[in-house]
């Protein structure tokens, strides 16, 4: 790197960064600051027509937010949602990665190129088949288990469920190929060296390959949690915007409905800002633990 | 793994080949009900199979609601949304890593940062802004803030591929006389270029699959609607069309499968290199 500094680098990563930097200042940044801008005002349908003047109402959102107790509900169910969604997910990849590295090509081929499939495809076609899948009248789930025109959409916890197969099935390919990569990365001699000198399967584990594939395992936990956490399109779709008198919301799709469904733009932001701070501190344990791995930036 | 026993591996085999049939099952799915005749569809036994395929769904699909122009809109948006950000991400990812600078630590960390910020919650921030640019109603309102939010996860992931590219080619490179322009686009273009193949995959995925976006900022315009949007057309009040909704489902899905299995390899192998970075 010396060699490329002592070329008088001066202004020339700026010009290479400034394509960069201008977007994300007008389209990150700028959209950033409205976001908590609004959330401190006085925003609804009246002041987007300009029918009456925008008034600054200081914490007065966030304090009719926190009076509301379907916002903590809400949240609740937002957190463990996300905290199901992701221990799932993650359990699932990790195990056929681990599948995947124990079979012969044939049946590996296979298994990847249908967790490719399910990867590949779109939340919204993903939604839409697995709703079907599970149609109370049509669908091939109901008449395989015998449950006649059982509707999972009705019960608060079946219709979360339904949306949990959903989620787990379309992102833990990512989890499966990522973790694979990275046992296949993990040099042979080090693991026949291990046992050769006696070690158990669970030990080799344990002591070689954990520690070794540490660096991902942390970054497909915190990839999941921040995807499951804002999750939208899937409850959206499959709960048609949030189930029966609101009972599967989520953060995400409750502030949708605030700001778009009934134009309290002011409350909707609000939710936002909080939904914001929430995946600001795991991105803080993030940073934390890959300093502590050393990484160099 | 050599110390397998071979009963086990069997079983593992095996069960390997039943999880995929599992996993492959919706798609399957989607496909047969998007060629099955209406009659079959809704009636009381649900066959996985169908002797009489019919292209009835697909013609309802392309009759209704222009979906053809749902199409190619999607393409547009999202063809340009590749292109732009991989260019904008890889000149981001040489100036992070083949110099030293002030702020250099800093903007990495901002790029990490930004890569968390939850785009979902911007949605209301950037509608006012889309309507004071004027692009409301646009393929624009969905074009631009897809290039700023595929943009950091892309600079953090070329960073690796970047970096992977010796020091002693681009010393060797300036010795026989070449710009650093040249250097830019004429060497290391081409060398990073699987890492833009791999981190382009995000960025399509993520902007083909938008919903949100397309659902809050295109809302009186349906010529500039894109596919989710389309797709929602089939979900009706009294009697969903389910037909319709598989096929419609089938043609938003081929697209990324294709993309998926042409860059399979190179999505391994990328993912690996930016994980192990």
């Amino acid at each position: 790197m010396n060699a490329t500094a002592r070329r008088g680098s001066g202004w020339t990563p700026w010009l290479y960064l400034a394509p960069a930097l201008v977007v994300l200042a007008g389209l990150l940044v700028y959209p950033l600051y409205q976001l908590g801008l609004i959330s401190f005002l006085e925003y609804t349908q009246a002041q987007v027509s300009g029918g009456e003047p925008t008034t600054f109402k200081g914490l007065g959102n966030y304090a009719t937010l926190f009076g509301d107790p379907q916002f903590w509900q809400v949240l609740l169910a937002t957190v463990v949602f996300a905290a199901a969604c992701v221990l799932a997910t993650l359990s699932l990849g990790c195990a056929l990665a681990v599948l995947l590295t124990r079979i012969r090509a044939v049946p590996r081929l296979a298994l990847m190129m249908a967790a490719l499939g399910a990867w590949a495809t779109p939340a919204i076609t993903g939604s839409t088949v697995w709703v079907f899948l599970f149609d109370p009248d049509f669908g091939p789930v109901n008449k395989l288990l015998g449950l006649g025109d059982h509707s999972w959409t009705y019960g608060r916890y079946s219709a979360f469920a339904l949306v949990l197969l959903e989620v787990v099935w379309c992102s833990f390919p990512f989890v499966m190929v990522t973790v694979y990569a990275g046992i296949r990365a993990i040099p042979a001699e080090v693991l026949e060296a291990a046992s050769l000198d006696g070690a158990s399967r669970w030990r080799i584990w344990r002591s070689v390959m954990a520690p070794m594939l540490r660096p991902i395992l942390v970054v497909v936990t915190i990839q999941s949690v921040i995807w499951d956490f804002k999750i939208f399109t899937q409850i959206y779709v499959m709960t048609n915007g949030g189930g029966i008198a609101g009972q599967n919301l989520v953060l995400n799709v409750y502030a949708y409905q605030k700001a778009f469904a009934s134009s309290q733009y002011s409350l909707g932001s609000a939710i936002g800002v909080v939904m914001l701070l929430i995946l600001l501190s795991v991105t803080l344990v993030h940073l934390r633990l890959l300093r502590r791995q050393g990484e160099e930036l | 793994m050599t110390f397998v026993r071979r009963p086990w591996r069997l079983a593992a085999e095996v069960s390997a080949l039943l999880i995929a049939l599992a996993v492959a099952f919706p798609l399957y799915w989607m496909v047969l009900s998007a060629f099955k005749p209406a009659g079959e569809i809704q009636s009381a036994e649900a066959r996985p199979w169908t002797l009489s395929p019919s292209l009835d769904s697909f013609r309802r699909v392309f009759e209704q609601q222009e979906f053809g122009r749902y199409f190619l809109n999607s393409l547009v948006v999202a063809s340009i949304v590749v292109i732009a950000s991989a260019l904008i991400a890889f000149l981001a990812a040489t100036a992070v890593t083949r110099f030293r600078f002030t702020f250099r630590t800093t903007l990495l960390i901002m790029f990490l940062v930004a890569q968390m910020v939850p785009v979902e919650a911007l949605t209301i921030p950037l509608f006012f802004l889309m309507r004071d640019l004027g692009q409301l109603n646009t393929l624009g309102s969905l074009i631009l803030p897809h290039i700023a939010f595929s943009l950091p996860f892309a600079v953090w992931m070329l960073r690796g591929f970047v970096k992977a590219v010796p020091e002693a080619l681009e010393e060797a490179a300036y010795i026989d006389g070449a710009s650093r322009t040249r250097f830019l686009w004429q060497i290391l273009f081409p060398l990073v270029f699987p890492g833009l193949v791999a981190t382009s995959v995000f960025s399509f995925i993520s902007t083909w699959n938008d919903f949100l976006f397309a659902k809050s900022f295109i809302i009186s315009d349906t010529s500039q609607s894109t596919l989710p949007m389309a797709l929602l057309v089939f979900f009706k009040p009294e009697e969903n069309d389910w037909g319709g909704i598989m096929a419609a489902s089938t043609v938003m899905t081929v697209p990324v499968l294709v993309f998926f299995v042409l860059v399979q390899r190179r999505l391994v192998s990328g993912l690996g290199g930016a994980v192990k970075d």
